[in-house]
């Protein structure tokens, strides 16, 4: 498989939402990993991160869960391939700016990849549409064993996995999820939110990691730490202050909801029509307009059925996936264009609204 | 009166001084515009303190040796400068930097997660097996021919075991 005719087909994060992705769209694990006696990528010369590639991609094709993946050097890859990775999640802004001998290894569902050289030899990574940490969890291990009797991993009995940066020391995980939390942001909450988050040991950023904005409600929120605790620990941690904030969040929908429905159900409204209707959208914008119709989904406003396609379409929205259904390239206002028409068709047949609570309109 | 507070990153004037609470331990972090440009500081929704922390926990005394990974040439002005290691060995080689860095930094100081016991195993033999096979050389040079046979046997056990470790589990 290669990686265009991967990026041709829709991404586990757009394909499998369900009711149970309500609040939570996406949950994500990646662990660093470095082999021993190797300089870590940001130090080794160019033949050594050439070796290290060609052992790590060997390592994961011949590992079951990999078997058959698609991958690429990322000097093979195009901007807009990169472009379009780093919007699915799939490879990180780093990587896709990274010097020879750095690679990615991802699998046909798009659900494990494994990025190599970008600041560890490795950085396996898995995805699951909702809230399934555990389950995530599983997998990772799994597959990190198994890469375990391939490769020669750095380990020191007392910290752990060695990491290029002390901060992923010891487990060398990363667990974090991606809320969607409009009603804490309408009501001007997040600030709090976020400082109790941080209190906590955990990180809160934007949809695409460090320094991104937080457009359409959208927050991962992740562990700070990893050594010092388990991976089970942490991944328990991480899930008791997603619990609370899920609570948060339905709290803040529930007072939304008594205090001026009206005043809800006029800006959901307003933004179907707007989605309907625009010529020119930006990536921010609709990605706003698509939150607030996915909070109409969660009210009970549009069918459950939908929301796959809201899912859908905020990764569709983002300037790679809008350029990539173009013949040439496009300047950004051509893309705004652009963007609002294909919303526009979208929305054309899209289930119409029931503003109601409880029989009431 | 003190003279101005300095830039934890570089030289210049210190104007942004941030304050973290994190696992109950308070982190403090003075930076100058620019640094704290580049490093996102001015967006309140998603900004770390850790990488900061790093560099900002590296205190000077500690940096005034001239100690060199033996393994991968790094030093610890290259730690300061890109807060990130050379190669694994450098955590054994800067250990008296990294241990106080850590308490910082992290939940705790000992790993107490995963263990790649497959690949540890596989270390201790291929260790061992190097020792024997240093011996056997050393024997077999000073004449110690029933020791060399010993060690010959050994070898021989170990390379089996290596060969076939995994099928056993």
């Amino acid at each position: 498989m290669t990686i265009s005719s991967l990026l041709a087909t829709p991404s586990e994060l757009t394909d499998a939402a369900s009711s149970k992705s309500a609040i939570v769209l996406m949950t994500r694990i990646r662990l660093a990993r470095n082999l021993a006696g190797q300089s870590f990528p940001g130090w080794a010369r160019e033949a050594q991160r050439a070796e290290v590639l060609t052992a790590c991609r060997e390592a994961l094709l011949a590992s079951a869960p990999m078997k058959r993946s698609a991958h690429a050097a990322v000097s093979e890859l195009t901007e807009l391939q990169k472009q379009m990775l780093v919007e699915r999640h799939l490879i990180s802004r780093e990587l896709s700016g990274s010097s020879a001998g750095s690679g990615v290894v991802i699998n046909k569902d798009q659900t494990l990849s494994v990025m190599i050289n970008e600041e560890d030899h490795l950085r396996i990574q898995v995805l699951r549409a909702g809230f399934q940490l555990k389950k995530a969890w599983n997998i990772i291990n799994a597959l990190d064993s198994e890469l375990e009797n391939r490769l020669d991993y750095a380990f020191s009995p007392r910290l752990g996995y060695l990491t290029a940066c002390p901060t992923n020391l010891g487990t060398g995980l990363r667990a974090s999820a991606m809320m969607h939390l409009p009603a804490l942001v309408i009501s001007g909450q997040m600030e709090k939110v976020v400082r109790a988050v941080n209190q906590l040991g955990m990180v809160v950023r934007g949809l695409f990691g460090e320094g991104s904005d937080a457009s359409g409600s959208i927050f991962q929120i992740s562990n700070q730490t990893t050594l010092g605790e388990s991976e089970e620990a942490i991944i328990k941690r991480l899930g008791s202050v997603l619990e609370s904030i899920i609570e948060h969040e339905l709290n803040a929908r529930g007072k939304l909801l008594e205090a001026d429905p009206t005043k809800l159900f006029d800006k959901i409204g307003r933004a179907y029509g707007i989605l309907q209707n625009s010529h020119q959208l930006t990536s921010t914008e609709a990605m706003n307009l698509l939150s607030l119709l996915r909070l109409g989904i969660d009210l009970g406003v549009f069918a459950e059925a939908s929301r796959s396609v809201i899912d859908r379409l905020f990764i569709e929205s983002q300037p790679g996936h809008i350029q990539s259904t173009a013949q040439h390239d496009l300047e950004s206002n051509q893309r705004d264009i652009l963007r609002a028409s294909r919303l526009r068709t979208e929305f054309a047949t899209f289930a119409k609204p029931t503003f109601t609570i409880n029989g009431q309109n | 009166m003190a003279s101005p507070l300095k830039c934890d990153l570089c030289t210049n004037p210190a104007t942004v001084h941030l304050t973290q609470i994190v696992n109950n331990k308070v982190h403090k972090v003075d930076l100058c515009e620019s640094c704290a440009q580049a490093k996102g500081v001015t967006d309140p929704s998603g900004f770390s303190l850790a990488d900061l922390l790093l560099k900002a926990s590296l205190n000077p005394e500690a940096t005034t040796s001239a100690a060199r990974c033996e393994q991968c040439g790094f030093t610890q002005g290259d730690f300061k400068k890109h807060g990130r290691f050379g190669c694994p060995q450098c955590y054994a080689t800067f250990s008296t930097l990294v241990e106080p860095m850590l308490d910082n930094m992290h939940k705790g100081t000992a790993h107490t997660g995963k263990i790649p016991e497959r690949a540890l195993e596989r270390k201790t033999l291929h260790d061992r097996l190097g020792e024997l096979e240093l011996s056997l050389e050393d024997a077999v040079k000073t004449e110690r021919y029933e020791d060399a046979a010993r060690y010959r046997d050994e070898i021989n056990q170990l390379k089996q075991a290596f060969e076939q470790p995994k099928s056993a589990r």
